[in-house]
């Protein structure tokens, strides 16, 4: 991280592999919750029912629970590499 | 339903009322607002918020009679579509999670207070951020009227209002819009973020009541699916076929995805949740948000089965006008089921949960209007004090509007009112979030791609036919296109329009070199956080 920032105006090509990674990583994490739920035909049925709730409807409340930890995850990795960045926006701007 | 009038849960709403218009008033003085008469402290609180206030405020503005009068009505009538405002809140936060703290930044380094204020820096087009205001402007409208339905639906169950004429029958609805109006017009946004606590605890209170203790007394959750799906299946009489079921058929698919999909994007573009946005301290606020608030969801996936106890207590609700009424399936659910002391804590739930909504939108489109009609057209010169002024003003015309909405359209399922706010909404996703990434499209080509999807959009709504009351305006969802015969939302196949347009424009201007407009933004502005150079957007905000 701390080489980068050395190499000046390295904004999009000279990324350290890890932080492309974190970035790929975090995008899977936000595009995983569109597939799953605007895929319906997954998930029409009744059975099997949790707690008398058919399928339907506990599957798709459980993925507000994992979607809420997808972007928690997400938020983690790109708040992480997103810091080093400050400086750089500092020596733009002046 | 019982007749009279429910003396003990009508006191219990007053006195809660009371209470939360009293808050309105006091919150005028809450953190010590320096001056209230300049348009930033007026409409965006200081724009100070942190992550705890903004949860409540956005929590606030999301879920609202929409939530507990709408959604529910649409399951009492429809089934298993009325479910898609689970799907739609869920995939909401990814997607707020991509480009909202984006324009937090951007609109931090300028100065930016709308979206249309975005619009105007980044393609140099007025034309276009005419277009945006004006559509935010509209689209506020009808959910506001969806705001006002939710009150009249429990004013209605507790009795208020007369049998006669429209005029006694409506001044329940009118007393509540003027309350509504009055904290507004004096406290500006600090009022609902207040309020907004009040009513979560409330919300929360008779949620968690009404999940535990109705199915309990109805013979548990399976048992309400069973008879909700018994319930269902009898034949609609303007139809002749089955009202719906507890699991979607596949004709219900499309509808179903597209309804999620079109109703998430159209969130973050109101006027509304963007004001909320930008009160935040910095651009991760409204990321950590997006990973809380799901909490809510939960809540509107528990609150929309109402509808299904309401079809399992065999609930018959019908208006003071006679008909019947979905809208009051919750109240009256709530009516028979809780002792009157509780269904007045439930009722006020549900007003105060209409009525903080309905004024944090009238703001934000009221800010819209100085900021981006005012100011642009007719007084660019003018000074804080007379935006603030002009502002309030509008924020009264907004609700009148509002009004007019409800007394003008179909009201069978008043769901409507909001999803066709968000067919007119969705037409400026291309220019605000596509905005945030590229200048590759052209202003012009954007400007097309709206009015004709705007234009698309507002008549294939008008075709939409209730088959009962044989009104225009009666749903959301059409055929699709090139689809053969599937139905889906209609914002969403205005939004695909809306983009072949724009693309297939942007092509053609880009070769002949049409002149693309001044961009003042820059890409590090986009990145920009809290303690960054020249995130002090408004000369206001350092007054302090």
């Amino acid at each position: 991280m701390v080489g980068r920032e050395d190499s000046p105006a390295s904004t999009t090509g000279g990324r350290a592999p890890y932080v492309v990674g974190a970035y790929i990583l975090a995008g899977i994490l936000l595009v995983a919750p569109f597939i799953a739920l605007m895929w319906v035909s997954s998930y029409a049925k009744d059975s099997p029912r949790l707690w008398g709730f058919p399928f339907f409807y506990w599957y798709q409340l459980l993925w507000v629970l994992v979607t809420a930890v997808c972007t928690a995850v997400a938020y983690v990795l790109v708040h992480r590499v997103d810091r080093p960045r400050e400086p750089l926006t500092d020596r733009n701007a002046r | 339903m019982k007749s009279g009038v429910d003396t003990v849960a009508l006191t219990i709403v007053i006195v809660l009322f009371l209470a939360v218009t009293v808050i309105g008033f006091l919150a005028a003085r809450w953190r010590r607002a320096e001056d209230l008469g300049s348009l930033d402290e007026w409409g965006l609180g200081g724009r100070g918020f942190g992550m705890f206030v903004t949860w409540f405020l956005l929590g606030g503005d999301l879920y609202t009679a929409y939530t507990f009068v709408a959604v529910p009505a649409l399951m009492y009538t429809s089934g298993a579509i009325g479910f898609f405002a689970v799907p739609y809140t869920i995939i909401m936060y990814p997607l707020i999670f991509v480009f909202l703290p984006r324009l937090w930044s951007v609109s931090h380094r300028h100065g930016y207070v709308t979206p249309s204020d975005f619009i105007r820096g980044r393609y140099g087009s007025r034309a276009l951020a005419t277009a945006v205001a004006l559509t935010g402007l509209l689209a506020t409208m009808p959910y506001i009227a969806l705001q006002l339905v939710g009150i009249q639906a429990v004013l209605e169950v507790m009795g208020v209002g007369g049998h006669g004429n429209t005029l006694v029958a409506d001044i329940p609805l009118l007393v509540a819009f003027a309350a509504l109006a009055a904290y507004t017009y004096s406290s500006g946004l600090r009022a609902p973020a207040l309020i907004a606590f009040v009513k979560d605890s409330l919300i929360y209170l008779v949620i968690v009541v009404a999940v535990i203790y109705i199915p309990h007394k109805l013979g548990g959750w399976g048992q309400i699916f069973d008879s909700a799906q018994a319930s269902l299946q009898q034949p609609n009489p303007a139809t002749g076929k089955p009202k719906g079921s507890t699991v979607p058929t596949s004709q219900v698919y499309w509808p179903y995805a597209t309804l999620a999909l079109g109703s998430a994007m159209a969130l973050f573009m109101y006027p509304h949740s963007i004001t909320a946005v930008l009160a935040t301290r910095n651009r991760n606020v409204v990321r950590r948000n997006a990973s809380l608030l799901p909490a809510y969801t939960l809540l509107l996936g528990l609150i929309a089965l109402l509808g299904y106890m309401a079809l399992a207590a065999k609930i018959k609700p019908v208006g003071l006008d006679g008909k019947p009424n979905p809208q009051l399936a919750v109240p009256q659910l709530f009516e028979n089921m809780f002792p009157s002391w509780f269904a007045g804590i439930a009722y006020s739930a549900i007003a105060i949960g209409a009525l903080v909504p309905a004024a944090i939108m009238s703001i934000a489109a009221a800010n819209l209007f100085t900021r981006n009609i005012y100011k642009e057209f007719f007084r660019p010169d003018a000074t804080h004090a007379q935006e603030a002024k002009v502002s309030k003003l509008v924020s009264l015309l907004v609700k009148v509007g509002a009004l007019a909405f409800v007394l003008t359209l179909d009201k069978t399922l008043a769901i409507n009112f909001q999803l066709l706010g968000g067919i007119w909404m969705v037409q400026t996703f291309p220019a605000i979030v596509f905005g945030l990434f590229t200048r590759w499209f052209h202003r012009w080509a954007l400007l097309a791609g709206w009015a004709v999807s705007m234009i698309y959009g507002t008549v294939e709504a008008y075709r939409v036919i209730n088959p009962a009351t044989k009104a225009h305006f009666g749903g959301s969802s059409a055929p699709i296109p090139l689809l053969d015969g599937r139905n889906g939302y209609i914002a969403v196949t205005a939004f695909v329009i809306n983009v072949v347009i724009t693309v297939a424009l942007t092509v053609v201007l880009r070769a002949l070199k049409a002149p693309a407009g001044h961009d003042v933004t820059e890409p590090e502005d986009y990145t920009a956080d809290a303690g960054d150079p020249r995130v002090t957007p408004l000369p206001e905000l350092t007054r302090t």
